[in-house]
């Protein structure tokens, strides 16, 4: 590729926000690449992998703290004049009819009224939305609404066309559909743009799509591999080589750069060393982490990841946190692109109500930092009680101020679970939860470390 | 693909046919603007204040052309009042500085009881326009628009900050100018708020429109061509029928508004809604669906479109709407400084002229006394607020959680709300003079006419909302009668009810200035408070007059901002993060 088919330069940007505390909190950290003329590149990342604000910074639509981005070699320093975007949530304005939506772009740009009408009734009928000109959004599908966005994108004949998510807030047949229009325009002689960059967390939907994926890694973001995908168009998706790529994302994405390392099982030494900070707790609920491992238990305890996304209609984003989870709490291991069970993992799927609560509040409290901090702190405090507020300062200096929020309930969710600590919603304070005694006079709640490994 | 679109279509040649909905349509606008013009000429005879003017007068046949005034004056103020919107909510929402200014500001002038002011905006109006009735015009004017501007501001300015980020994306990647951001993104998304906002305005317009045809100037008493002032004819002259009258009068005035004006305006205004999911229950109008039928719109708005089109061209050199990314935080910085100079002379300034202005006319005593008053109001407003809600919130809960009930009653009860209540302190004023009940109670009840209705309405919708699997749960469990209302309807409405209980309070401290004093005939009562205080000062006018004018309405702004601070704002966030649905 020759400097002069590059749209986009990505040069070393950083993203940094400002947390409460005055310190910055990185969301971007030094990513570079560049879009040529000809190909689909994806930005393939879970949550957290500040995939959107890199688009977003991308677009101009926000300033890097540091690097910056280039359009045809000018930096940028507003709206990107060469691209359009396609939304998740369509973005479409709910008072204008298909055909004035469409229109937007041609008006913004003083496009005289009898031409924009013949451009945008070019677009709308070349993505298949004939015959519904005059109606307004909410009369359409999901599926209709975004074929809107498209040709709102496309009408302008953009140099680049951006999309962030475009089909993830689609079903999966529909979703489908306008991935294989989308590539049947872009094989066309006629598709007004050059460069199509999507920003997905889907892997088989980058696979399908791109001729490179990057593949971002989490807190701060940054490019941890960049994948060619040699495969020609159409692709199959049963076809072996496709599966391999697939698996072999997979595995990357849930590889060891991960904050939660996934050979950790019997290593209590490093578990204990972690803090709250370098091992957040994945945002899942007990019950869809139970939920997980009942269904490991019942296709054998191991099982193939793809397989198992399949198996759920899960996407990356549902599935990983749950990885996460049931990992951390070392009720099971990821191999490459396999998960199993562990025999903690097998005996919380097989213990009854009380038994399962115990066994979980023994392992949260052992090796999920947050929660082992907080039974920490609480057992040393005179009334084993403690405000919020306390967490809420020592969590924030590694977390903005939602996300903070968002540890401390998770945790809360967790330690409600395992019986481990009270929460008062109404005087914010969470309190050491006293153990019960049984009739027979056992203590209900277990004594640390109760479980080996 | 575009030779299917050569011939015209079943739809392009109904177009354009005249049909007789078209002809009823185009008489009622022609009528419209025929009787605004005449109106208008009318509203600037020539007028020298200090002589007195004849008194109104009251014939019968006059009424519909008070009531025609009375309407002019109220949607010039609304008129006034949306362009005031435009301007000042995108001012607050875009400028970084201006919104740190501009929004305290404006919380400030919805504190401060507007009543009290219309001395010196009757003055400064009339010496505007000397010579010339426009003056008195301007300041009854003055004083709707001040009871409508802030609220709608208010709403404007809370749609524009926390308008969809995507949406605000797209503007700036498809590079809409200025203008066209502005009319195609922040006007329509704001539309419903705007709307109803409106509708709430114009009901707490009539009072002040009433309030303010009748003024005093230095002593006199003069009167606009109004049905405000028909009512404060009658009063003078203790006429019960004329009164009765002018009520029915401002009924229909009101009615006719919500249906031939906002019903249409709200149904219209449902296309402006965000959320995907249509609502249930979507507000309808027969006036709508009427001019729906007629060609006319259509034709206005093809007609219109080149102008249109010029203003967009004529816009385009403010610029897109857009800001660079990076920008010279050493010259913001210096610009911080500069403007933040300027602000604190600005206000340093007002305020030391204020209080020597203050100083020079009547001593700082008076703040004393009126904060003493203020005291005694307070303790009214309170009951009020009390009484008020142990009355209609058991009645409004009834009414609420029976839908069919609740069908009817709402509209009334809106109707109710936006009634000028002060058309109805004679009938009371009589009852008290005939009982000989002190104005110092009967003024309760004065300011409870008005406010009352807003927990009313409030009740209602906050019983409404309850969803349906809480009722049947309460069913269900057997809860009794006082279990039901402490564990699931008072904690269910108790949002509502705090939105209501500060509208109710807001108007009851208004409404205290008209309320604690009363005229009837010639019989005079006087209550003791803050309200009579500043009704007294502005009756006798003059430097003193109007010095003590100013300083009860700074007294009764600070009231009534400590107690929505103290007080209000309290039960506001409790009602959010505990008792929200």
């Amino acid at each position: 590729m020759t400097t002069e088919q590059t749209i986009i330069e990505v040069s070393d940007v950083t993203k940094a926000f400002t947390s409460p505390d005055g310190s910055p909190l990185r969301v971007l950290d030094g990513i570079s690449f560049e879009l040529h003329e000809g190909e689909i590149v994806a930005l393939l990342g879970r949550s957290g992998s500040g995939k959107s604000t890199l688009l977003r910074c991308i677009a101009g639509l926000i300033a890097p703290s540091s690097g910056s981005v280039s359009y045809r070699g000018t930096v940028l320093n507003g709206a990107n004049p060469g691209v359009a975007m396609v939304f998740q949530s369509f973005a479409l304005l709910p008072w204008l009819t298909v055909r004035q939506n469409v229109e937007l772009g041609l008006e913004a740009r003083a496009v005289p009224p009898r031409e924009r009408r013949r451009r945008a009734e070019q677009a709308i009928d070349r993505i298949g939305l004939d015959g519904f000109e005059s109606a307004y959004p909410k009369e359409l599908s999901g599926g209709m609404r975004q074929r809107v966005g498209f040709a709102r994108a496309l009408v302008v004949e953009p140099d680049a066309l951006l999309m962030d998510e475009p089909f993830s807030a689609l079903d999966v047949l529909t979703a489908q559909n306008l991935r294989t229009e989308l590539l049947r325009l872009w094989a066309g002689h006629d598709f007004p743009t050059k460069a199509v960059l999507i920003v997905t967390h889907n892997i088989e939907e980058a696979v399908t799509l791109a001729d490179r994926i990057f593949v971002l890694g989490s807190n701060p973001g940054r490019i941890r591999s960049e994948i060619q995908v040699p495969l020609a168009q159409p692709r199959d998706r049963n076809e072996a080589r496709f599966q391999e790529l697939v698996d072999e994302i997979y595995a990357i994405m849930t590889g060891p750069d991960q904050r939660v390392p996934s050979h950790v099982v019997g290593t209590s030494t490093s578990v204990a060393e972690r803090t709250p900070v370098e091992s957040p707790l994945p945002e899942v609920t007990v019950g869809g982490m139970s939920g997980l491992i009942e269904i490991l238990a019942g296709r054998g305890g191991r099982e193939d990841l793809p397989n198992l996304a399949h198996l759920l209609s899960f996407e990356v984003d549902d599935l990983l946190p749950l990885l996460d989870a049931a990992q951390m709490l070392g009720f099971a291991v990821v191999h490459s692109a396999d998960i199993e069970l562990t025999d903690e993992g097998r005996r919380f799927n097989a213990a009854d109500i009380d038994m399962a609560k115990q066994l979980f509040a023994s392992q949260a409290r052992e090796r999920a930092p947050l929660v082992r901090a907080i039974v920490g702190a609480l057992s040393s405090s005179p009334d084993g009680t403690l405000s919020e507020r306390f967490f809420l300062d020592l969590l924030r200096r590694g977390f903005s101020e939602e996300e903070a929020r968002t540890q401390l309930d998770i945790a809360i969710d967790w330690g409600r679970y395992g019986e481990l600590f009270e929460y008062d919603v109404n005087t914010a304070q969470l309190t050491l939860e006293i153990p019960l005694v049984d009739e027979d006079g056992e203590p209900r709640a277990p004594a640390a470390g109760s479980v080996a490994t | 693909m575009a030779t299917r679109r050569t011939f015209p279509g079943r739809i392009s040649l109904r177009r354009g046919r005249f049909t007789p909905v078209d002809v009823v349509v185009t008489f009622a606008v022609l009528a419209l603007l025929y009787g605004a013009l005449r109106l208008g000429k009318s509203m600037t005879v020539t007028f020298t204040p200090g002589r007195s003017r004849v008194p109104l007068p009251t014939g019968l046949s006059h009424l519909p052309y008070y009531a025609a005034r009375s309407l002019l004056r109220m949607f010039i103020a609304l008129f006034a009042s949306t362009v005031f919107t435009f301007v000042y909510g995108t001012a607050a929402a875009r400028l970084r500085r201006g919104e740190k200014i501009l929004v305290p500001l404006l919380d400030i002038l919805q504190s401060v009881p507007i009543l009290g002011f219309l001395t010196f905006t009757v003055v400064f109006f009339v010496n505007l326009f000397h010579g010339s009735l426009l003056g008195l015009e301007c300041a009854s004017i003055f004083s709707v628009f001040t009871s409508q501007a802030w609220n709608m501001t208010f709403s404007f300015y809370h749609s524009l900050v926390s308008q969809p980020r995507e949406l605000d994306e797209v503007a700036r990647l498809y590079r809409l100018t200025k203008w066209q951001r502005f009319w195609k993104l922040d006007v329509p998304g704001s539309m419903i708020g705007l709307v109803w906002n409106a509708m709430m305005s114009m009901g707490g317009g009539w009072f002040f429109l009433t309030a303010s045809e009748a003024i005093s100037i230095n002593g006199k008493q003069t009167y606009l061509p109004g049905i405000g002032s028909y009512i404060g004819v009658a009063i003078n002259q203790g006429s019960i029928s004329k009164v009765g009258i002018a009520i029915a009068a401002m009924v229909v005035i009101v009615v006719g508004v919500n249906v031939v004006f906002f019903r249409p305006l709200v149904a219209w205004a449902e296309k402006f809604r965000m959320e995907d999911s249509d609502v249930s229950e979507k507000p309808r109008s027969s006036v709508l669906d009427f001019l729906r039928r007629s060609q006319l719109p259509r034709a206005l708005g093809h007609g219109l479109a080149p102008l249109g089109r010029a203003l967009d061209r004529a816009t385009r050199p403010f610029g897109l709407a857009e800001y660079p990314l990076a920008e010279d935080v050493r010259r913001r910085r210096r610009g911080d400084v500069v403007f933040w100079a300027i602000v604190v002379a600005i206000v340093g300034w007002g305020a030391w002229e204020g209080l020597s202005y203050l100083d020079h006319r009547v001593g700082f005593g008076v703040l004393w006394y009126a904060a003493g008053l203020g005291a005694i109001t307070f303790a009214r407003v309170a009951v009020v607020v009390a009484i008020s809600t142990v009355i209609w919130v058991p009645i409004g809960v009834k009414i609420g959680m029976d839908p069919r009930l609740a069908r009817y009653a709402q509209p009334v009860v809106q109707i109710l709300a936006s009634f000028p209540s002060n058309l109805l302190f004679p009938f009371a004023v009589i009852v008290f003079i005939a009982i000989g009940l002190p104005l110092n109670f009967g003024s309760i009840i004065l300011m409870a006419i008005g406010a009352q209705w807003y927990i009313l309405f409030n009740s209602i919708a906050g019983a409404i909302a309850i969803p349906n699997d809480l009722r049947e749960m309460s069913l269900n469990m057997r809860l009794t009668r006082s279990q039901r209302w402490r564990k699931v309807i008072l904690p269910a409405i108790f949002p509502a009810y705090v939105t209501g209980g500060v509208t109710a309070a807001g108007g009851a401290w208004n409404a205290s200035i008209v309320a604690e004093v009363a005229v009837w005939g010639s019989h005079h009562l006087q209550a003791t408070g803050l309200g009579a205080y500043i009704a007294n000062a502005a009756y006798a006018g003059g430097p003193r007059g109007s010095a003590k004018v100013l300083a009860g309405v700074v007294v009764m702004s600070l009231f009534v901002v400590a107690v929505n601070r103290i007080f209000w704002r309290r039960l506001y966030h409790l009602a959010e993060t505990r008792y929200s649905l």
